[in-house]
């Protein structure tokens, strides 16, 4: 490993990257980041909470929905194939208009909605930025959980059925652990996917990392600097979010042949 | 029947009204959209799988410092939104050309949206396309490609005759993956302001107010477009899977 590293070509190509890096350091302009550091922390803060609650969302309603279309009855699994996809089918950044405008304009129109203690919330941008996220990684998720639910063994289940087992309870025990641990690799790679996903959420006036930076372009004219520097927060992020579901995969799939 | 639809549905003809084709409705604005949105899908795509085999081969029998530089392009691509990669690169691109341009004295032009917008998504396609492929061509099996070596092959002929036959039913399910991330990325463009589908039904939406009409069209539209071609992408596999045995999805 630490060979690898130190390889000449390695070392020459740490070496032109750290030339790039100084020169950028240099020759950039960067004094715009004291000025926005606290609009883009709260920008970044904003961009993980809406990823972290979309993926919990997303998740919790995907279980269902590979389950129905994994083992439910017809008049369960065809609406739930259909919504997976419609999802997968469509643009994420039509979703997110169609919900925004498209409730947005709606609501309104009912008195009942404008007195309810929910508008306040409502007339804000980043529920709707929050539904479409959620709908659109529970259509993603809720066709990885069909295969996982699918690739359980049968003979698992019967066992636990022998067992005296209620249906839920095998279910809970035994096909959704082993089903979740199946999954957790493509969960990993889906999430990063949604990361990327993200930033769609700009164009609803909801203000997260990537509106910062756009705002900084608008703001100074400076165009590369921090499209660059948010290209490295996302890489960050990324990575980050792959080396927590590696620690989750070698921590949960032990148990698995 | 129309007649009987309308008055059991009364919202249905101003509906109908708006999406019409004719000036008055905005359907021939979706329509064209649309019809911009499968051009650049089919060139990012096209651009992608060009670099896609060039990456591929190059991450598997490239030198030290090619394989390298492939994974920084393909990590890269994989972990930055594409939304700040088509920025990034649409005004580097722009910047590079214009300055390559100065130096051998010509003056700057302006990058059509049609052009930039197939550039960037097929260099962000490439990325997923090098990783699709080199998968494939490594599960051709190596025996394969010595015996086409025995044979007196070139290395071109190898990889045209044989290593590429053999891969390309093995691509095809990432390919046509590729393909639909690609027909839903060029919705991207409508926030860098090319007018496709979405853009497109924006602009209807935002000024006939009836938001729901043309974003459920529109994505009815995308939807056929996506059903449409995972359709064709099917028969092409079942053609390509014919000659080999046990290997059916």
């Amino acid at each position: 490993m630490i060979r690898d590293w130190v390889s000449p070509h390695r070392i020459g190509l740490l070496l032109v990257a750290l030339g790039v890096v100084i020169w950028a350091a240099v020759s950039m302009r960067w004094d715009w980041i004291p000025r926005y550091a606290g609009l883009g922390l709260e920008g970044i803060w904003r961009t993980l909470w809406l990823l972290a609650l979309s993926l919990l969302i997303g998740g919790a309603l995907a279980v269902p929905l590979g389950l129905a279309q994994a083992a439910g009855p017809a008049f369960l699994a065809l609406p739930a194939r259909w919504f997976c996809t419609v999802i997968r089918g469509t643009p994420l950044l039509l979703q997110l208009w169609l919900i925004y405008f498209g409730l947005g304009s709606l609501f309104p129109q009912f008195p009942s909605i404008r007195q309810s203690e929910l508008w306040p919330y409502l007339r804000q941008a980043w529920p709707y930025a929050l539904l479409a996220l959620s709908l659109s990684y529970a259509g993603y998720e809720g066709e990885v959980m069909r295969g996982a639910f699918k690739s359980v063994p049968q003979g698992q289940l019967e066992a636990g059925r022998a067992f005296g087992l209620s249906r839920f309870a095998v279910l809970r025990r035994i096909w959704l652990p082993q089903a979740l641990a199946r999954a957790l690799p493509t969960l990993g790679g889906e999430a990063i996917l949604q990361l990327k996903a993200t930033p769609l959420v700009a164009t609803i006036t909801v203000i997260e990392i990537y509106a910062v930076a756009s705002r900084v372009r608008q703001d100074t004219f400076i165009i590369y600097e921090p499209l660059l520097l948010l290209a490295l927060i996302y890489m960050a992020i990324a990575g980050v979010i792959a080396l927590g579901f590696r620690w989750l995969e070698r921590r949960f799939t032990r148990g698995l042949g | 029947m129309l007649d009987w639809l309308f008055q059991t549905w009364p919202g249905l003809e101003a509906s109908a009204a708006l999406l019409s084709l004719e000036p008055p409705g905005w359907g021939g604005n979706l329509l064209r959209g649309a019809l911009n949105s499968v051009i650049i899908a089919l060139g990012a795509f096209t651009l992608g799988c060009v670099i896609g085999i060039f990456g591929a081969l190059g991450k598997l029998s490239g030198g030290p410092v090619t394989r390298d530089l492939l994974s920084i392009y393909t990590t890269v691509v994989r972990a930055v939104p594409e939304l700040v990669l088509i920025l990034l690169l649409y005004y580097a691109g722009t910047d590079l050309l214009n300055q390559f341009l100065r130096l051998l004295g010509y003056r700057p032009i302006e990058i059509s949206g049609l052009a930039a917008g197939i550039g960037v998504l097929g260099i962000v396609q490439g990325a997923y396309a090098t990783e699709v492929l080199r998968g494939a061509i490594q599960s051709v099996q190596r025996g394969q490609t010595e015996a086409a070596r025995a044979f007196g092959m070139t290395p071109f002929q190898t990889f045209r005759r044989i290593t590429f036959p053999a891969m390309l039913p093995l691509a095809l399910p990432g390919l046509s993956n590729l393909w639909l991330i690609a027909t839903k990325d060029t919705a991207l463009l409508a926030i860098v302001g090319f007018s496709e589908l979405t853009l497109e039904t924006r602009q209807a939406a935002g000024s006939t107010r009836a938001y729901f009409t043309f974003f459920l069209a529109a994505g009815a539209l995308y939807l056929i477009m996506t059903l449409v071609s995972g359709r064709i992408f099917g028969w092409i596999e079942a053609r390509y899977r014919r000659g080999q045995a046990g290997a059916r999805a």
